[in-house]
């Protein structure tokens, strides 16, 4: 058996270009190329690797960064969805409410009032992005 | 009582490349380099920092067995694991530096409640905040 190792070192390349370049089309052929593979090879090790299909890594990374400015500045809804990368506003707002479990204008209203939570940035950057066991996703509709 | 920590252990995925990395890259000074049998004992500082030595450390036996070694470097090289926070008194001059180095950052300087804070990986996949801290509001 080939030594795995190489291969996470390529795909957790490609994985950090996700969490740099969020808000720009997710381009499959250039995260394949950053891991060394194919594209399907790529899709299909980067699941087995992280549990989850990079488009799906994708949204949820997207969905993290938009709950940050939605605590954190003044954006309206609107401008927290293109700032993360979605086009449209629907689009934005029900993989929002899917993923968070409350639309993204409840989310900002509960926590704009108060003062954010004292847990450092890397952090929330590594451990809020929304997953399975955070809100369980309703329906099967999700193509990642 | 207890005064502070003296020394990290950073899991690495080979000694040399890290080596390579923390020194060229990132600084570094080594505080020890030495080796009996095949133990290398690798630690490195930040300039006028050996207070606090970072050890690089490749997991195997006889520490772990090969499977848990392998298992440790998986998660390593997955990314998976942020052994700590620098500090630095200029985080955006650091992070243009350390950039330039080639150096993969995985967020811009922020300016966030603590201060104004980065985040990067070192060339095993570890990742690490670095921060400017804010000026400490005086607690009564």
């Amino acid at each position: 058996m080939p030594d795995p190792i190489p291969v996470y070192v390529h795909l957790r390349r490609a994985k950090d270009l996700i969490d740099r370049d969020y808000a720009e089309p997710l381009d499959v052929p250039a995260l394949a190329r950053e891991a060394h593979a194919s594209r399907a090879h790529f899709l299909r090790s980067f699941k087995r690797a992280f549990g989850e299909t990079p488009h799906r890594y994708l949204l949820r990374r997207r969905i993290e960064r938009a709950k940050e400015l939605l605590r954190n500045t003044r954006l309206s809804v609107t401008e927290v969805s293109v700032a993360v990368g979605f086009r449209s506003l629907g689009s934005f707002s029900s993989a929002f409410r899917r993923l968070v479990g409350e639309s993204p204008l409840a989310y900002a209203r509960h926590w704009r009032p108060v003062a954010p939570p004292r847990i450092p940035a890397c952090f929330t950057l590594m451990y809020t992005r929304p997953h399975e066991s955070t809100f369980r996703e309703a329906g099967t509709g999700d193509p990642g | 009582m207890i005064t502070g920590l003296s020394h990290t252990t950073i899991w690495v995925l080979d000694q040399d490349e890290a080596l390579e990395f923390y020194t060229r890259k990132l600084g570094f000074e080594i505080n020890t380099d030495a080796t009996m049998d095949d133990f290398r004992w690798l630690t490195v500082s930040p300039p006028d920092r050996s207070d606090h030595e970072l050890i690089l450390l490749v997991p195997g036996p006889p520490m772990m067995d090969e499977e848990s070694a392998e298992q440790v470097k998986a998660l390593v090289a997955k990314g998976a694991l942020g052994p700590g926070a620098f500090e630095t008194d200029d985080c955006r001059a650091t992070y243009a530096e350390l950039s330039a180095r080639g150096v993969d950052f995985l967020s811009e300087p922020t300016e966030r409640f603590y201060g104004v804070e980065a985040t990067f990986r070192d060339n095993s996949g570890n990742w690490f905040s670095m921060t400017e801290r804010a000026e400490l509001p005086v607690h009564q």
